[in-house]
């Protein structure tokens, strides 16, 4: 075992990380804005809106994220929309991380019983008081968790991301062996880097949401 | 180069077997280990909570790609023997499969009331007993729903063997497309039957979470 011939690349490797969190904060900026749109209109009156994000979901959360990234970066360019590997693979996350979102912000928005909203409407605050006031801290406080833990899935599966030689940290992994032969060491680094990485989040996230949620009454 | 036609199309579907046997490794090895990492998580014995705690973060903590690497090009060197890609796979999928569905199956364990247990001690049955008849069951039903659910995680999951060549349904598929230039129809069949896998289990998951509704 000798971890020292890794330590001539630790610039790439760090590249290799910050890319990693850039892909999953981006996946995950898109992937919540399509968690709400899709939430709301599933919310919605419309039908056809319902059943096209029903469609969605079920697609994209029963069929493999690498089958996705393929279809996004091997066959969108016979449609004329050819994307760079990191454009792709973020496109290709943000559509499979909004497939869980949309559960999971519906699920939220669903947790607050419909009286509370009702006894808003009676105190006389308007639809917009209502939403900003009554449904949506509970409904964060509900969702926040899901989210959080489905976070930490995205950054893991941002390594699927090296199948089209996007410069995230497993492609580098997959360079650094390939210059060093050093299987073993590349790939203990790599998975503590990850696991460094998940545990931070959720350390955050766990504070983040322990000031953010301090509800007055625990469940 | 020729075009996709109906033999492509067989071979993507019989390499679906090698999917399915890549799952059932996965839960004959990893099921009884997630067993040992749930109960293990529930112990009176701190170090057991400990190690157990610690085993099913770090390997939710690490992609799972990272763990087929690691156990396919890592280890073999390490250990400097050869090892079968089949081995290899299964190793890090049932460690994969163990982690998730010991959390999942902790997480059932710890839904069922303490004041069960205590009256299964109270009935004189051992630790033991109380966990196979009074405890057990109600945590089996609570988490059945989700274990289903994980189903579906790991059925998309295998798809990543096809990284380190193994070839089941995704690699199946990679070949296809290159033989026949025609990747949008090839990853459309290798998609299509990813979905007709997937959505029965995340169907039949979603009934029993209604029938077997842990609220009641």
């Amino acid at each position: 075992m000798n971890f020292l011939p890794l330590w001539r690349y630790r610039d790439q490797l760090i590249d290799g990380t910050l890319v990693t969190l850039e892909l999953t904060v981006i996946a995950a900026c898109f992937g919540l804005l399509i968690g709400t749109a899709g939430a709301v209109a599933l919310k919605g009156r419309a039908k056809p809106t319902r059943w096209l994000v029903r469609g969605y979901i079920e697609l994209f959360r029963n069929t493999p994220s690498l089958i996705q990234l393929f279809i996004v970066f091997f066959v969108l360019p016979s449609f004329g929309l050819k994307l760079p590997a990191f454009e792709a693979a973020a496109v290709a996350l943000s559509l499979y991380f909004g497939a869980y979102s949309v559960e999971i912000i519906r699920s939220g928005l669903d947790s607050v019983p419909k009286s509370q909203i009702e006894a808003g409407q009676c105190l006389g605050l308007s639809g917009w008081q209502v939403f900003v006031h009554i449904l949506l801290p509970p409904a964060l406080r509900n969702a926040y968790p899901a989210v959080t833990s489905q976070f930490v899935l995205l950054l893991l599966g941002t390594s699927l991301a090296s199948q089209v030689a996007a410069d995230e940290l497993f492609h580098v992994a997959g360079f650094v062996e390939s210059r060093t032969y050093r299987s073993f060491e590349v790939y203990a680094v790599i998975c503590a880097v990850y696991f460094a990485m998940a545990m931070s989040f959720k350390i955050l996230f766990a504070v983040v949401g322990a000031l953010a949620f301090r509800s007055p009454r625990r469940r | 180069m020729r075009s996709f036609s109906f033999i492509d199309f067989v071979s993507l579907l019989s390499a679906l077997r090698w999917t399915v046997v890549l799952v059932v490794l996965a839960l004959a090895f990893g099921a009884p280990l997630g067993l040992g990492l749930a109960t293990g998580r529930i112990s009176r014995i701190a170090p057991l909570r400990w190690i157990s705690a610690a085993a099913i973060q770090v390997i939710q903590g690490v992609p799972l790609l990272g763990l087929l690497f690691f156990f396919y090009f890592g280890m073999p060197v390490f250990l400097g023997i050869q090892v079968p890609a089949l081995v290899a796979v299964t190793v890090a999928y049932t460690l994969y499969t163990a982690a998730f569905l010991g959390d999942i199956w902790r997480g059932g364990l710890e839904a069922v009331k303490q004041a069960q247990w205590e009256a299964g001690a109270c009935l004189g049955l051992s630790r033991w007993q109380q966990f196979c008849h009074i405890v057990g069951p109600q945590a089996l039903r609570l988490s059945l729903p989700p274990t289903v659910g994980f189903l579906v995680q790991l059925v998309k999951g295998t798809s990543l063997a096809s990284i380190i060549g193994f070839v089941e349904l995704a690699r199946a598929g990679q070949v296809v497309s290159a033989a026949t230039f025609q990747p949008l129809l090839t990853y459309a069949v290798v998609a299509a039957i990813y979905f007709a896998t997937c959505l029965p289990l995340t169907l039949w998951s979603r009934s029993l979470e209604a029938r077997l509704d842990g609220s009641r």
